[in-house]
Parts: structure tokens; C-alpha cells; sequence
């Protein structure tokens, strides 16, 4: 579909995909947070959220060792055996071939960041150098950033384009585009941006809604643009898009109103792994604390699991 | 053995925490007999300038609570107060070895609540009776709304300790603003223990910053602060000068009592909207009517 | 695997696929969460009198009946004509004795003790109020129990101001008002008519819904705790001779109603040879009008709240919708996605999204209502879901392919069926909105600022909603135009309906 580049062409693009009103959003995602998940629902809900887990670590100071760690979590997240693997890790570029060594083979995919995650601020020969390597290191998955700056100023056939790029790139690997939702600030420009990547996805593609490297991560209502985008993608076209919330997603219990937005809004076919992933660390701690409460009864304290944080 | 008591260290509520003053300075409060009750921090200008900060960051939470739970927080301070009269009232007779002066405390302390119970019934209704729909001659809708200020400068008067700071407070903050003040120099003990009562009233740390000190030392800077918007001030005429002066370099609004005068802070109810009218803005918007 | 794109994603049955569907299964089903707080319902209740409870002189009660079970919760004290007559004495003697002396500072305080002690006692009003009425807890604990509690609020603040509400006017009280309420919204209802009456130096005489009489008389026990003098709130319970016993009674000042049109036109003509003041707040069938421009999700959600919520008990309810034709064809698709995710059932659970029908009586009309809409020729659509084998449940419910002269477009049915009409300009639009003897609100969605204002100046309805819907507030007046009635509840305007002006 030619993408309109002139001035006003952000504006055209919204029109034509319809307006978000801010605070009939925020009212129907409250809804959510008032479902009361419990017993075995709640263990139902807690396993499916583990295993749509992208594990992450992309720190600076990452190592092999890490990534050892981490995958060893991802593979066997709990004693429990019951307790199933989660979906993917998630590491930067030079992490790959660490991370392949450990989980190929299992059911644990590995995905990269790449295109100069997080602010995508480098030449688009350097940030496609990036993916070639990535997936040639045997990354299964991407997460690129989209251009935010050419979003914003209104250049779409440039950000759409550099998508299409990067797809190309990817191959037989499984493409997620950040839409890196706390810059593009409103709910109407990450509707029109949902639309604008993923009419150039490929069924089992993902769009995210960020990089957890800024101030606004993902939110019930950002994520319910992007399933509500989704949505109407599938119905128009029957294209099956994957969503990826990321960042600022630490609890189990936030973790469940996730799940009740995407049972509500796009139904069974989305309810898993393939369609779905939470990109989180610490969020797979606070399942298996709660999976455990439900096993037992008891509250539990952190240390008691693996790669815990001090405190919850 | 009778048993020994602790001493309590007045400190001063600003920015949400109870702190002394960063010049290290204190001021006596004494007792009837004269005898020392305790030290109260003399805050100075540098003190003015962290409570500005201070009232900044809770500016915009402030302004963006409906009026309904502003309404609900002022009336929860009242709760406070009421739950804690006996031991305000003593507060505001401390020191004073009139006759009378423990009956004429709780009535301070009374009255006082009843004020507070008075301005939170305002918070959710000035807008009715401030605000408008304007019948222009032209094809728009124009309506005229109201819009807290911002920081604004509070200077109590020593007599009615605190039915006269809390006269000056609680209309700035039912309109939406924050409060820097300053309490009676004579008798600063009732703001040390009212910032306790807005400390576990569900007031948001910064909307109200309470200092003691010597208004010689302190009044100046209120004058002078370019992010003060508005003083509401009990003031000698020396005083009220330099505000208006202070004001004139940042165009402040300025509302003074004239200190010395026998207020009657009672009767001050009477002027309750005004006093609410006085510190906020007044924002009117037109917007086309058909298509 | 992902396939390789396609060049131009083109409408699905083009590239000769199936018609994609969404899957709204029990792939992962919420278990049941019941809300377990003691609703403290006692197995009888006496009228409030005098700041006592006692027994109607007839020694008659009634059964009130939980809808969601059909069983028996508790008996009401059945008020006759003497009841009547010594609750609007209690109310005389306390306003001549106390309330009518009472400083407003000092009214304003108990109203302030009444709405701490509600916000206190709040789930456990929340869960009596859906035993005996029907509607989900999460309505009755996150709208009605809270709204109540701030309609107090509201209202005691006022009380010491009286001299602000009218420029240049001193306000007083007019001594007794008799009040009436309805089912739909018992505890709230009552807190609409004894918080404004109270505020502005009044006593009351109320009679709750026959249906919903257990929250009121619970609230009497709450008025003890709060010290309130006696006799300045008197509750007598019963059905329409009791309704109509307390609106014609001499000694009410004024007669406030909240209920069916129909009832409010015969306490009118029964109050013709009087001068007593009324304020009706009386039935609607009220248009939720979705422009081509609207934000889609957000108005179909708005639609959904505005007559599934309260299982579309709602005077205010946009039972019908008039949609832009546009795009009719895409908001109906996800209005239907929208409702197949409602869940209908125990009212106690707290997922449950629609509770039970108030009565059989209401059911019944439901019923025969929807049956006139298929006999008609309107289209219906009903979710699968399963309803509970004993209860008054309906199924929410979308007509389509509605016009002007069905029933189901005319008379208010007040349950969870939508009628849906199209439309192609805004003038249609609003001569089809207000093409209705009733008046009390209307919903707008679009995007267009100038759009919304032009509607709200044509709209013939008291209550205009844009871009939202059912929105209360106790600061905002509320009331209807035409046979919806007339007087506003909240705000300084609803005020004033309960005070002479001198």
C-alpha cells in the first residue's frame, strides 16, 4: 500500500484508522483490573503467562556468564516440574551465539534486539549490519525499534520502509517491531503506528509496545491500542499479528490483567506463546512466588527463588 | 521515682518530612513560668527557598485531585484536629497566663475545625458559583473556568495562632494551590503540631510547608521569591510595604490583612468565597457551536 | 512460521481465505470469585419512625425476595395510611423542634458523619443492595455505594452556604417533603432525595421500592449510629398505596418522585387540587447517537455501559442507538464481539457483568417487549451464554434493522435490550433523537468539538453525554425535559429545588 509521506500525512494516516478518545480507553481497561482470577484459573493464568515469558537481560554489563544464568532460568524457571519453560530469551546482539549454545535446540527460543536498540540513533546500513548478524549468530527472533523521529515528523514511507528492510533481513526468523509507545505519546499515534508496521508483517510477526529503556513503558491502555489494532487488522485481512507488552510489567497480579485484556478483546487464538509474549525479568519470579502460594497456601518470601531480586 | 518524660523536638513539616532549620538555628518557646518548653527551628531564607521547592513538586498532583478528594483530605485534617483539640488547645494557651486562656484555646481550636470542615465543603462547589457559561453574541460556546495560581506565601498573624494560619491556608488550598507560610513568631508551637495533622491527613507532602522563625528574617524572601505567586498575609504597614514592593518585580497577588487590628477570625467565615476567589486564575475558552 | 508478506494486504475474503473470526471460547475460564462479606440482613425489618423502628400498626409485612435465587431474604413492615400519618408528625414535630433550628454548620456535620460512616460500612451495603436488587457486586461495591457516599458529601458541604446558592436570595427550608424512589438504584436513589432535603433545613418521609426496601431500612440503623435527631429522617415501607399515601399526605410541602412516567402522571393528577411543589424524575428513551468520526472502540463501549449497565434499569439508558450509516455495519460487528464478553449470572460473583432482573413483574414486561421487536420485524441478536436455572436473568440484546414506529423504539422496555436505528445527517440524527415524548438524556460520540456543541444545543434532553456515557456526579444537575419530568437532582440547581427562595 503506497504510504503518503506529504506534510499531514501522520494526520491522513490516523483519520484513516479511526481516533482514540484517551479517557473511554482508560475507563475500559479499568474494567479489566477488576476481574477476580482465582483457584485454578489463576494457576491456569499464571503457567500461560510463564510460558509467554521473553526473559530479558540487555544491560551493559552482560556477560556469558549471565546469559548462562539466564537461560538455565528460562529452560527450568522453578524446581516445580509442573511449571513449564518460558517462550524466549531475550538478550542483545553479541549475546546471541551465548545464548544459541544453551537453549537450541530446546523449545526455548532466542531472540535479539537489534537496530541499534534502543534509540535506533545510527545509519540504516549499520542498524541492518546488526540484524544480518544477529540472525547469522542463529537468533530466532528480532525486536527492532521503529524510527521514531521519522514517525513524528511525518516521513511513514521512510519508517514503513525501513520495517520492510528489516523483514526481508529476517528471513524465516520471527520479526517484532517496537513501537517504542512512550515517545510516540499519544494513543491515536500508536494506533496509526500499529497499522503502519503491520501492514507490512507477516502472519506470526509481533508488534511491542517498547524498548523498557525510557521513562513510559507498557500500560493496560497502550497495550489495548495495539489489540484493538490488531483486531481490526485480523478481521480486515485475516492476518494473525502477535502483541508484545514490555517493561514496567513486575507482578503476577499485573500480569493476569493482561491476559483477562487479550481473552476479552482478541479471544482463544491469541491465548498463547505464538501470539502472545510479556517482555519482563523480574515478572517470572512473582509468577512462580504466586504459583507456589497456590500450591500451598503460604505467602512466599523472594529468596526462596532462583536469580531473586532483594525484595519483591 | 516519679517517671520522666521525653521531650518532644518541634520540627517543621516541609516537602512531607519534619526537619529543622538548615541554618542550625533555634528559637526558645517558653511556658507560662518562663521556663524553656522547647526549641523551634529559626528557618531562613534558604529554608523559603527548599518549601518553594517543595510546594512546586506537589503543585501539579495537587491541582489535578478532583475537588471531591481535595474536599475529602480537608476534612479529614479536621478529623485530625478534632481527634488532637485538647492537646492543640494547650498548644495555643502555652505561654499565656491570662485567666481564661485554656477556655478561650479550645474555643480557638473549635472554631478551627469548624473552618476546615467549612472550606471542605467549598472545594467541590466554587467552581458553580465562580465559574461560567457566558451568553456571547457570536456562534461559540465561551466559558469561563477557574485555575489554581500555584505557589502562594502565607504570613499568620501572632494573635489566633492557628484559627488565623489556618484562615489564611485553607482557602489557597481548596482553590488548588500550595502553601509556603510562616507561622506566628510569638507563638509557633500550634503549626508544629498542625503540620503532624497534615502529615497523617492524606495531604500530599508539599502542598502545605509550615516554617517558624523571625518574620524580620523570612518576610522578605516571600516578597522577593519570583516563584511565589500570591501572598496572603497578616502584615504591619513596614510589612505590608515590602511585599507589595517584593510583589511589584513578579507581579504577585496580593491579599493583606492589616496586622495589629482586633480581626475577628470568627466572622472571617463570612468571606470564605472571596478569600477562595482571590488566589485562583480566571481562564475563559471559546469554542464554535454547529457543524 | 512466518509466511512472506503479502504485497497489499487486501480484505481477507479477496485473497480467498475464510471470514476471519475471533474465538471468544473457554480456552481459560474465570473460576467463581463470590463476594463473601456479611451484608448483616436481619429476617425482618420495621418502619423507621421517630428515630425508632416499630411495628406498623396493621401488623402486616411483605416478603422481599432475592432475584438472583427467587428465595426469601427478609419481611418488610407494610406501612398503611396511619403509618403514614405519624411519620409526617415525627418529621413536623423534629423540624419545629430541632432540625428547622439547627445552625447549617451543624446539619452539615451529621450529613459529613453520615457519608464517613457509608464510606465505612460500604461492602457491606454493597452486598445487601445486590442480594435484594439484583445487580452485580461490582456495581453496586465501585458505582452505588461509593456514589452514595459522596452525594452525602457533596450535599453537607452546602449546608452552611445556603445564602451562596441563589444571588442576592436568602434560602429557607419548606419543613416536610414526601419522597418516593424507585428499584433500580435503592440505596443511591435514597441518598439523591435525603441528602439535598436534609442539606437545606428539610425532614423527610420516604417510602423505598417494594422490591428494594432492605438498604433503606438498613440506612435507618446507620442514621441511630450517627446521632441524627429523631424524626428528622422517617422511612415507611411498602407498595403504591404507600407511595401514594405519602404523596398525597397535607402535611408534605413538597412531593419529590423518582419512578415510571406513568406513576408520576397519576401522583400528579392526584396532587391537582393542591398547591404542593414536585420535582418528577420519570422514564427515558434516550438516543446514544455514533457519528462516522467517533472513536469506534470507545463508543462501542460506551454504548455497552449505557444500556447492559445495571442490566439497562436506567431511566437514562441509550436504549437506542443511531448510527451514522457509514459505518452501522462496522459498529454493530463489534458490538456483537463487544457483548459476546459480558458475563451474566450471580450477581455476587465479581465478574459478573450483568446481574439479575429486578422482578418476575419486570422480567415479564421484558419479555413481552422483546417479543413485539421480533413480531414487529426487528432483528434480533443474543450471545450464547447459559443462563442460571433459577433467577430472573435476561440475555443482553441487539435489535437491528429498527424503525421510528416499532415499540421497541418507543416505549421504555428498562432492560438489557438495545434497539439500533441509522441514520445519514446530523440533522436526521437529532429530529430522530428527539422524535420521543420523553426527554431525559441523549449520548454523542464523535470527534468534532464544534459537532458536540451543536448537538448539545439541539438535543431536547436534560442529560447530554459526549464521548461518554452515564457519567454521574453530585455536583451535576440531573433531570429530564418533556414527560421525563421536571426539577434537577445535584448540583446548586437541585438545591434550590428543596428550599423556598425569600
Amino acid at each position: 500500500m503506497p504510504v503518503d509521506s506529504t506534510p499531514g500525512a501522520l494526520r491522513r494516516l490516523a483519520d484513516a484508522v479511526g481516533a482514540v478518545d484517551a479517557v473511554g480507553l482508560e475507563e475500559r481497561v479499568a474494567k479489566f483490573t477488576t476481574r477476580s482470577i482465582k483457584k485454578a484459573s489463576k494457576v491456569k493464568g499464571l503457567a500461560t503467562a510463564v510460558s509467554m515469558l521473553d526473559l530479558t537481560t540487555l544491560e551493559g554489563k552482560d556477560t556469558p556468564g549471565r546469559i548462562e544464568s539466564l537461560c538455565r532460568k528460562a529452560l527450568a524457571p522453578s524446581e516445580d516440574a509442573s511449571v513449564p519453560a518460558v517462550a524466549a530469551v531475550c538478550v542483545y546482539p553479541s549475546m546471541v551465539c551465548h545464548a544459541k549454545r544453551q537453549v537450541g535446540g530446546t523449545g526455548v527460543r532466542v531472540a535479539s534486539v537489534a537496530t541499534a536498540f534502543p534509540s535506533g540513533q545510527t545509519p540504516l546500513r549499520t542498524r541492518l549490519a546488526e540484524v544480518r548478524a544477529a540472525v547469522a549468530d542463529g537468533a530466532d527472533e528480532v525486536d527492532m525499534v521503529i524510527n521514531r523521529g521519522a514517525f513524528l515528523a511525518g516521513r511513514l514511507a521512510q519508517v514503513q520502509d525501513e520495517i520492510v528492510q528489516v523483514r526481508d533481513i529476517c528471513g524465516a526468523a520471527t520479526l517484532k517491531v517496537i513501537l517504542e509507545v512512550g515517545e510516540l505519546e499519544t494513543y491515536d499515534s500508536i494506533r496509526a503506528a500499529s497499522f503502519l508496521a503491520m501492514r507490512v508483517l507477516r502472519e506470526g510477526d509481533f508488534i511491542k509496545t517498547s524498548t523498557g529503556k525510557t521513562g513510559v513503558n507498557a500500560t493496560l491502555a497502550n497495550t489495548q491500542v495495539m489489540l484493538e489494532a490488531i483486531r481490526d487488522f485480523y478481521l480486515d485481512t485475516g492476518i494473525s499479528i502477535g502483541m508484545k507488552p514490555a517493561g514496567g510489567i513486575r507482578t503476577a497480579k499485573q500480569a493476569l490483567h493482561y491476559l483477562v485484556a487479550v481473552k476479552e478483546t482478541l479471544g482463544d487464538a491469541w491465548l498463547n506463546a505464538r501470539r502472545y509474549r510479556f517482555g519482563a525479568s523480574s515478572l517470572l519470579n512473582d509468577l512462580l512466588r504466586q504459583l507456589e502460594k497456590e500450591k500451598t497456601g503460604a505467602y512466599q518470601a523472594p529468596y526462596y527463588f532462583s536469580e531473586a531480586a532483594e525484595s519483591y | 521515682m516519679p517517671r520522666l518524660p521525653i521531650t518532644k523536638t518541634p520540627k517543621v513539616y516541609v516537602g512531607g518530612s519534619f526537619i529543622r532549620s538548615e541554618s542550625g538555628r533555634v528559637l526558645p518557646i517558653r511556658d507560662a513560668a518562663g521556663d524553656l518548653y522547647a526549641y523551634a527551628p529559626q528557618c531562613t531564607r534558604k529554608d523559603v527557598r527548599n518549601a518553594v521547592e517543595a510546594a512546586a513538586k506537589a503543585g501539579p498532583g495537587w491541582a489535578r485531585r478532583t475537588p471531591y478528594n481535595r474536599g475529602q483530605i480537608l476534612y479529614r485534617l479536621g478529623e485530625m484536629l478534632e481527634a488532637r483539640s485538647v492537646e492543640m488547645a494547650a498548644a495555643v494557651a502555652l505561654g499565656n497566663r491570662s485567666r481564661g486562656a485554656r477556655r478561650a484555646a479550645l474555643a480557638e481550636v473549635a472554631a478551627t475545625v469548624d473552618r476546615l470542615v467549612h472550606f471542605a465543603g467549598w472545594a467541590d462547589k466554587y467552581e458553580q458559583l465562580l465559574g461560567s457559561v457566558n451568553p456571547v453574541a457570536s456562534p461559540h460556546f465561551n466559558f469561563t473556568v477557574t485555575d489554581p495560581m500555584g505557589i502562594v506565601g502565607v504570613v499568620a498573624p501572632d494573635e489566633a495562632p492557628l484559627l488565623g494560619l489556618v484562615s489564611l491556608v485553607a482557602p489557597v488550598i481548596t482553590g488548588g494551590n500550595t502553601v509556603v507560610a510562616l507561622a506566628s513568631q510569638a507563638r509557633p508551637y500550634p503549626a508544629i503540631l498542625l503540620g503532624e495533622m497534615l502529615a497523617t491527613s492524606d495531604l500530599p507532602g508539599g502542598v502545605v510547608n509550615l516554617l517558624t522563625g523571625l518574620r524580620r528574617e523570612m518576610v522578605p524572601t516571600f516578597a522577593t521569591h519570583a516563584h511565589i505567586r500570591a501572598i496572603h498575609a497578616v502584615a504591619d504597614p513596614q510589612e505590608r510595604r515590602t511585599l507589595r514592593l517584593g510583589a511589584a518585580d513578579s507581579v504577585k497577588r496580593v491579599r493583606l490583612i492589616p496586622a495589629g487590628e482586633r480581626t475577628d477570625w470568627v466572622a472571617e467565615e463570612r468571606r470564605s468565597l472571596e478569600a477562595i476567589a482571590n488566589f485562583v486564575e480566571f481562564k475563559t475558552t471559546w469554542h464554535p457551536v454547529g457543524g | 512460521m512466518p509466511k512472506t508478506a503479502p504485497t497489499s494486504p487486501g480484505r481477507a475474503a479477496r485473497s480467498g481465505r475464510a471470514v476471519p473470526e475471533l474465538i471468544f471460547g473457554d480456552l481459560w475460564e474465570y473460576d467463581p470469585a463470590p463476594e463473601t462479606a456479611d451484608p448483616g440482613i436481619s429476617p425482618r425489618y420495621d418502619l423507621f419512625i421517630g428515630g425508632r423502628f416499630v411495628a406498623p400498626r396493621s401488623g402486616r409485612y411483605f416478603d422481599s425476595v432475592n432475584p438472583a435465587t427467587e428465595r426469601k431474604l427478609s419481611e418488610i413492615a407494610l406501612a398503611g395510611e396511619a403509618d403514614v400519618d405519624a411519620a409526617y408528625r415525627a418529621a413536623r414535630d423534629a423540624f419545629d423542634k430541632r432540625w428547622g433550628r439547627l445552625p447549617g454548620r451543624e446539619r452539615a456535620k451529621y450529613l459529613f458523619r453520615i457519608a464517613r460512616l457509608l464510606q465505612d460500612r460500604a461492602r457491606e451495603f454493597a452486598v445487601a443492595e445486590t442480594m435484594d436488587g439484583g445487580k452485580p457486586i461490582k456495581e453496586s461495591r465501585d458505582f452505588d455505594l461509593p456514589m452514595a457516599a459522596a452525594h452525602f458529601f457533596y450535599h453537607a458541604g452546602w449546608a452552611d452556604k445556603l445564602d451562596y446558592a441563589a444571588p442576592g436570595r436568602r434560602l429557607a427550608p419548606l419543613g416536610v417533603v414526601g419522597q418516593v424512589i424507585p428499584w433500580n438504584f435503592p440505596l443511591l436513589m435514597l441518598a439523591w432525595k435525603i441528602a439535598p432535603a436534609l442539606a437545606t433545613g428539610n425532614c423527610v418521609v420516604i417510602k423505598p421500592a417494594e422490591t428494594t426496601s432492605i438498604t433503606a431500612l438498613k440506612f435507618a440503623s446507620l442514621l441511630q449510629d450517627a446521632g441524627l435527631p429523631a424524626g428528622v429522617v422517617n422511612i415507611v415501607a411498602g407498595a403504591g398505596k404507600t407511595g401514594a399515601a405519602v404523596a398525597a399526605h397535607p402535611g408534605a410541602a413538597k412531593v419529590a418522585f423518582t419512578g415510571s412516567t406513568e406513576v408520576g402522571k397519576a401522583i400528579m393528577r392526584s396532587l391537582a387540587g393542591s398547591d404542593r411543589r414536585m420535582t418528577m424524575e420519570l422514564g427515558g428513551k434516550a438516543a446514544n447517537i455514533v457519528f462516522d468520526d467517533a472513536p469506534l472502540d470507545q463508543a462501542v463501549e460506551g454504548i455497552v455501559n449505557g444500556i447492559f449497565f445495571n442490566q439497562g434499569h436506567v431511566c437514562c439508558a441509550g436504549s437506542r442507538l443511531l448510527v451514522h450509516e457509514p459505518v452501522a455495519e462496522r459498529v454493530i460487528a463489534k458490538l456483537r464481539a463487544r457483548i459476546r464478553v459480558l458475563r451474566v449470572g450471580d450477581p455476587l460473583d465479581k465478574n459478573t457483568d450483568l446481574g439479575a432482573i429486578n422482578s418476575r413483574a419486570q422480567l415479564d414486561k421484558i419479555r413481552a417487549l422483546v417479543q413485539s421487536g421480533v413480531r414487529e420485524g426487528a432483528s434480533l441478536y443474543q450471545p450464547p451464554c447459559r443462563l442460571p436455572a433459577r433467577g430472573y436473568f435476561f440475555k443482553p440484546t441487539i435489535f437491528t434493522n429498527v424503525t421510528q414506529s416499532h415499540r421497541i423504539a418507543r416505549e421504555e422496555i428498562f432492560g438489557p435490550v438495545l434497539s439500533v436505528l441509522t441514520f445519514r445527517t446530523p440533522d436526521e440524527a437529532v429530529e430522530k433523537a428527539n422524535n420521543t415524548a420523553f426527554g431525559l438524556s441523549a449520548g454523542v460520540w464523535t470527534d468534532k468539538g464544534s459537532r458536540i456543541l451543536r448537538m448539545s444545543r439541539d438535543l431536547k434532553a436534560g442529560v447530554v453525554w459526549a464521548n461518554t456515557f452515564n457519567r454521574f456526579d453530585p455536583s451535576s444537575p440531573f433531570g429530564g425535559y418533556k414527560e421525563s419530568g421536571f426539577g434537577r437532582e445535584g448540583g446548586r440547581h437541585g438545591l434550590l429545588d428543596y428550599a423556598r427562595i425569600l
